[in-house]
């Protein structure tokens, strides 16, 4: 029976290399066609009708002028009257037109009543919750808090937050639906390729067997595009109304921002005590947040470390703003971003270098403090933290009057074990291959790494297979979310392409007068094992299968594991603030990270890279700004709710732990845990700079001003 | 922040968006007609379209393309819905993004914030075009050796607007880099692959005619 193992390092060839992704010319000339891209026979424009009011009943809803339009094949109230609408943006009516000019103008010419409730959409301030917008705190105690703040020498206390942040995907989200008699062809804008069909047919109450999906490129996700949304299950209702043809439904920006997913807020009160060496010894944190009516679950606090003294108290606030959804790393950055910060202040309380801090405490950090603990001093190589940090408020090296620079570090860590995945490998008599897997390509490189994984298996190029993906007809794998997807569909394409590989080596030995257990396939050929003279061209061996393609199953999970879940990473941040603007820029900024083993060298540095930006963008830019008075979202677009540019990162460096002690772990999701640290690294790194904590994420200009004034230093002027 | 102003052509003798705007308002008030007419608006001669759909004739990659669209369809849309070139692509549409980036008589501008009725007469270059015989253009080379994109949503109108820089700073610096492009956003984040790309292509692009690499 074969044995799965990750070859040995001086055996990969492909592996762990530094490989351009595969997808890669298809997406720079234009030829990737995204969902938002396809354009089907007799496709019709679809657009919804949105509730203007945070919290409204519908009293009537008059569509008969939108029917009248010409060009308009199909209107279908969504929430109907008597409904309570909770949010504004929520959807009222869908039509169907034969292009969107007359589709908007079809929307417009819907008249909706509404009778408008009292809403509440700004949660900030815990006393200012109404009684009716919380929910019974959930209340946590271990060891004797009491005890612990009695023994320490140094206690800080501070409120920490993080706003509401939106996902922001450009390619919003969307589909396009079309039916053919009892089937549906679905092309959405997904995450999950292999499940959201089962969820159409079930809103739809048909056989799970009649939805066709397809999904070939994704423009983002970042963990809000696992389902199929209530646009979808609408989308293919007008549909059917109008007989079927194919309805595109892609959500406008302002929507995507409003209703399409948020990362819920966290802001918390926290105590923390520490004896004069730096010891940790107790912990209290009273938190709360929302991500919409569901509320906010707790974020975890203390995150990472494992204080013994702590207690916790948590309030989960209902707002009338549109949900929240997973967001990369949920719950992490935030519970990350309170927790360091309040260790930092601590550590500035002490006069102590908050590297040393870490390192004073690393028995609180855990199974990883050791790989925690190698990271950290890697980290301060690359940033060069023992020359340039310097006491809170005393500005690093080359600051001036008005410019202050500052250093500030974060550690993180996730799971990203792997989803479960199917994956077909057919070897064909002429030599050609096919990898056949239900998955998705986020833009990860998930393609490029089932490729490289059946590549070095087999001894062939990447070029040399054809991978069939993105379609829920292929053998079934997991949603691309909690960074599960690399360990997943290495392990399945591994165990399938060694079975095949095993099989096609039982066709060949008798013609190279050997067993198959002593065959290898390398560099194109089919050899005896060490012995390229005693072997044959993989054409050759392929040959042998006669007229039959040889095609093999491998699951995740399965016999032994080929992966496994875990890691930590640990971020540096070095800024300038200007203390007479408020405005922070990103000098340099570092990270760290392990996630077993590398499969891709170039796409894995590109997510730690890609995942340090977007945190840069939340720690200084994003918020989604709720309007009190009308309770609508005051930036639903791209130039007041702020992305960073190519102008505001700064200089990046990452670093990949590989080797011994990483890479026999076998693969680990890689999406989420650089995502974790940006905000803490850069908050702390503002504090160290300008002597004062700036307490909320995004770290705005009024906010940096606000600490200032509130500190009774710098230029502020309010 | 961009070079958004910079880099959005000059408003042509033709009309203006905000001119045929004002346009629409006096269409509302008298008779529909289709096809094009001349109004005056404030002492100006002005050509007015629609409101219903008008013939249009767009030059694209070299070539004459007619469509038949509303006056209020904008060149993003008119590419992608009428003509199937979907490499721009609608993200923010009004102007902030840059994922619409195509090139107007070689210029990068925003598709998005272009009428198609005023896009006549101009050259319109898109992603499409820059591939040559199976080969990819130096720039596009650039972002996948660098992997200048993840999703890729962003990656068609950035190499746009990375063609179009390079064309006007064969070697440019950071700082121009950082202002040059400023007006693409990315949400993956891909900024080091870009800055890299960039670095790779002003290097390997040929001395001189660059302008129509």
């Amino acid at each position: 029976m074969a044995e799965y193992k990750w070859p040995e390092a001086e055996k990969r060839s492909l592996i762990g290399k530094r490989i351009s992704r595969v997808d890669g010319p298809d997406k720079v000339s234009g030829k990737a066609k995204y969902t938002y891209d396809i354009k089907r026979p007799g496709m019709l424009y679809g657009k919804m009708l949105r509730s203007p009011y945070a919290h409204a009943k519908i009293v009537s809803i008059d569509t008969s002028a939108a029917e009248k339009l010409p060009g308009v094949k199909a209107v279908k109230v969504i929430q109907g009257p008597g409904t309570e609408i909770q949010w504004a943006g929520d959807e009222i009516v869908a039509v169907a037109a034969v292009d969107e000019p007359t589709a908007e103008d079809a929307v417009r010419a819907i008249k909706v009543e509404y009778e408008r409730l009292p809403h509440f959409v700004n949660e900030a301030e815990l006393d200012k919750v109404p009684a009716a917008n919380r929910k019974d705190p959930t209340e946590g105690k271990n060891g004797d808090p009491d005890l612990g703040f009695k023994e320490a020498e140094v206690t800080v206390e501070g409120i920490y937050g993080n706003d509401v942040i939106t996902h922001c995907c450009l390619e919003t989200h969307g589909q396009i639906v079309e039916w053919e008699g009892e089937n549906v062809l679905l092309h959405p804008s997904t995450q999950a390729v292999s499940t959201i069909g089962g969820e159409l047919a079930k809103s739809l109450g048909i056989p799970a067997g009649n939805v066709r999906v397809k999904g070939d490129f994704i423009g983002g996700g970042f963990g809000s595009k696992f389902n199929i949304d209530r646009w979808g299950v609408e989308c293919a209702k007008v549909s059917k109304l109008a007989e079927g043809k194919p309805v595109k439904m892609m959500l406008e920006r302002d929507a995507e921002l409003m209703v399409a997913g948020t990362r819920p807020s966290a802001y918390a009160r926290v105590k923390v005590g520490a004896k004069k060496d730096g010891t940790i010894t107790a912990w209290e944190s009273e938190s709360w947040g929302s991500g919409g009516v569901r509320g906010a679950g707790m974020v975890p606090l203390p995150y990472v470390w494992s204080i013994a003294n702590r207690r916790t108290k948590h309030h989960s606030i209902a707002t009338n703003v549109g949900d929240s959804r997973a967001w990369r790393a949920p719950n992490h950055p935030q519970g990350c971003l309170i927790t360091m910060a309040a260790l930092e202040d601590l550590a500035a309380a002490l006069k102590m270098d908050p590297f040393d801090f870490v390192l004073k405490n690393k028995e609180s950090l855990g199974v990883r403090g050791a790989v925690y603990e190698e990271e950290l001093r890697k980290a301060s190589e690359m940033i060069a933290w023992k020359q340039n940090w310097r006491p809170r408020g005393e500005g690093a090296p080359g600051s001036t009057k008005t410019v202050k620079r500052g250093l500030g570090l974060s550690l993180h860590t996730w799971g990203g074990g792997p989803h479960v995945s199917d994956c077909d490998v057919t070897i064909h008599p002429d030599g050609s291959v096919e990898v056949k897997i239900g998955t998705q390509d986020l833009g990860t490189g998930t393609r490029t790494v089932i490729l490289i994984v059946a590549g070095e298996t087999l001894g062939l190029p990447l070029e040399a297979i054809r991978l069939h993906y993105g379609d829920n007809r292929l053998p079934p794998s997991g949603g691309s979310g909690g960074s599960t997807t690399v360990g997943g569909v290495s392990s399945s394409t591994r165990r399938a392409a060694v079975d095949a590989l095993n099989g096609l080596f039982e066709k060949v030995a008798p013609a190279l007068n050997t067993t198959p257990d002593k065959l290898e396939a390398v560099g194109g050929k089919v050899q005896v094992i060490g012995n390229p003279g005693q072997g044959m061209t993989w054409k050759q061996a392929c040959a042998k299968l006669g007229t039959q393609p040889l095609t093999a199953r491998g699951k995740q999970p399965g016999r032994e594991t080929l992966a496994s879940s875990g890691v930590g990473g640990v971020q540096m941040a070095d800024v300038s603030v200007d203390i007479e603007t408020g405005i922070v820029k990103m000098n340099k900024f570092v990270a760290v990270q392990d996630c077993g083993l590398v499969m891709d060298l170039k796409t894995a540095e590109s997510q730690v890279y890609g995942a340090m930006i977007m945190g840069v963008a939340y720690s200084l830019f994003e918020e989604k700004i709720m309007d009190p008075v009308t309770g609508r979202m005051l930036n639903p677009n791209m130039e007041f709710y702020r992305i960073a540019g190519i102008g505001d990162i700064g200089e990046f460096q990452v670093h990949m732990m590989t080797g011994k002690g990483y890479d026999e772990r076998g693969p680990i999701g890689l999406g989420e845990p650089p995502t974790v640290s940006p905000g803490a690294a850069i908050s702390n790194a503002v504090a160290n700079a300008i002597g004062a904590r700036v307490s909320t994420l995004p770290l705005s200009p009024e906010r940096v001003l606000e600490a200032l004034a509130k500190k009774g230093g710098g230029n502020a002027k309010l | 922040m961009s070079s958004s102003d910079e880099r959005h052509d000059k408003p042509g003798p033709g009309v203006s968006r905000r001119g045929f705007l004002k346009g629409t308002g006096i269409a509302l008030t008298v008779p529909i007609v289709t096809g094009v007419r001349v109004v005056e608006v404030k002492g100006q001669q002005v050509k007015l379209f629609g409101p219903t759909k008008v013939p249009v004739t767009l030059e694209v990659n070299g070539a004459k393309r007619a469509v038949n669209v509303e006056p209020r369809v904008t060149l993003l849309d008119a590419l992608r819905n009428e003509l199937e070139l979907t490499g721009a692509k609608r993200v923010c549409d009004r102007g902030t993004c840059g994922a619409c980036t195509v090139h107007m008589d070689g210029k990068a501008v925003y598709s998005c914030s272009v009428l198609a009725v005023d896009a006549q007469g101009r050259k319109i270059t898109t992603v499409e075009s820059l591939e040559q015989n199976g080969k990819l253009h130096p720039v596009q080379q650039a972002f996948v050796d660098n992997d200048a994109q993840q999703c890729g949503f962003c990656t068609p109108g950035f190499v746009m607007a990375c063609k179009s820089f390079l064309d006007k700073y064969p070697n440019p610096t950071p700082d121009q880099v950082k202002k040059g492009l400023g007006g693409n956003t990315c949400r993956c984040g891909t900024y080091v692959g870009v800055k890299a790309a960039v670095a790779q292509a002003a290097k390997s692009a040929p001395r001189g005619g660059r302008r129509n690499g």
